[in-house]
């Protein structure tokens, strides 16, 4: 291993460990939408959830992970949106 | 009527009370009737930032349940002419202060102030909902940190939410950002947030930068408010914030490394030669 090549090890890891700010920026960006996104959602949201599920796990055999509800705003009205994955037979 | 300012900003410990003591300062000696309000009962500190701690004989709690009365309880500054300050209670209940009660001080004290400045707690507790609660504008105080920049974005939920304009659909609070230990150094070498970034994140409009500075910890240990050290940079800061939220155009300042000085000397024969 060269020297300029050890050098350029040792500068890139000490920049590594110095520009956490963009890391920072990164992980609050995606906490935050997670959050702002829960919080304008209604709080009876989670318990339909899971009724719902109910309901559809006494006819087909689904997994809770592949379950997605959304409720979306939009102008007078909100819209709610169900995706479920079906396994293949 | 007076404009009701809440400081707030979920987390503890990011500079609410300094920011609420240099603010209430700056509105008051630009002419303007002011009282500041401490909303921390349990934990009084605005008194201390203030350099009032030992004039206080009623306070918050005492107005609310009828033990004394207004011009009682309110310290007349003396830094400033037109400002008052109510301090928080020392009392350890925790219901101390009622919705009814605080709305009964705020119109009392609206029909002869310009201004008045609530200090919210931290948390969002009671105090900290109350604090919020009747107000026409929000003052956010965020540090370039992770943990700040999360707990200011659920305040803004709240304050979009739980207050009486949201509650009876009066129209939004304004809400204004205060930056608050700014550092412009750490900023160059990545690591620490920067202006741009947690302007991105919480999208409402910017009132103000204050720069990580010495002269915060020296006021607090003197209870003069910062913004009096008009010498200093968080000082300055202040007041360009202040005069910011009165509708100047205030240019930003202390967003950029102080640079060395052999490096000024260089940037003037630069300068000299061209």
């Amino acid at each position: 291993m060269s020297i300029k090549n050890v050098f350029g090890r040792i500068s890139q890891h000490f920049r590594r460990q110095d520009e956490t700010a963009k890391v920072a920026k990164e992980r609050l960006q995606i906490i935050i939408s997670h959050e702002r996104v829960q919080r304008d959602q209604p709080d009876y949201l989670a318990a339909m959830q899971r009724d719902l599920l109910d309901v559809i796990a006494r006819y087909v055999n689904i997994n809770k992970d592949d379950v997605r509800v959304e409720l979306e705003r939009q102008e007078g009205c909100s819209v709610l949106e169900l995706n479920v994955v079906l396994p293949q037979q | 009527m007076a404009k009701i300012i809440v400081v707030t900003s979920g987390k503890g410990g990011v500079g609410k009370t300094t920011t609420s003591a240099s603010f209430a300062v700056g509105l008051a000696t630009r002419g303007y009737k002011t009282a500041v309000i401490d909303f921390d009962i349990g934990l009084r500190n605005l008194d201390l930032i203030m350099g009032c701690e030992r004039r206080v004989v009623y306070d918050f709690v005492n107005v609310i349940r009828g033990e004394a009365n207004l011009n009682q309880a309110l310290i007349r500054d003396k830094h400033a002419k037109e400002l008052f300050i109510l301090p928080a209670s020392q009392t350890r209940d925790k219901d101390a202060l009622t919705l009814e009660g605080v709305g009964n001080v705020l119109d009392e004290l609206s029909k002869t102030f310009d201004f008045i400045v609530c200090d919210s707690p931290a948390g969002i507790e009671r105090g900290a909902q109350l604090a919020m609660y009747f107000a026409d504008s929000a003052i956010v105080v965020t540090n370039p940190e992770v943990s700040s920049v999360r707990d200011s974005d659920r305040m803004l939920g709240l304050l979009s939410s739980k207050t009486k304009r949201a509650e009876e659909g009066k129209g939004q609070i304004s809400e204004h950002l205060l930056l608050t230990r700014y550092c412009p150094k750490r900023v160059t070498k990545g690591e620490m947030l920067s202006l741009a970034d947690i302007n991105e994140i919480l999208a409402i409009p910017l009132l103000g930068v204050i720069p990580e500075s010495q002269a915060v910890l020296r006021a607090s240990n003197a209870g003069v408010p910062v913004v009096i050290d008009s010498e200093s940079d968080a000082g300055q800061a202040y007041a360009d914030a202040v005069g910011r939220f009165l509708g100047e155009e205030v240019p930003f300042r202390f967003l950029q490394e102080k640079s060395h000085w052999i490096k000024r000397l260089f940037s003037f024969k630069e300068k000299e030669a061209v």
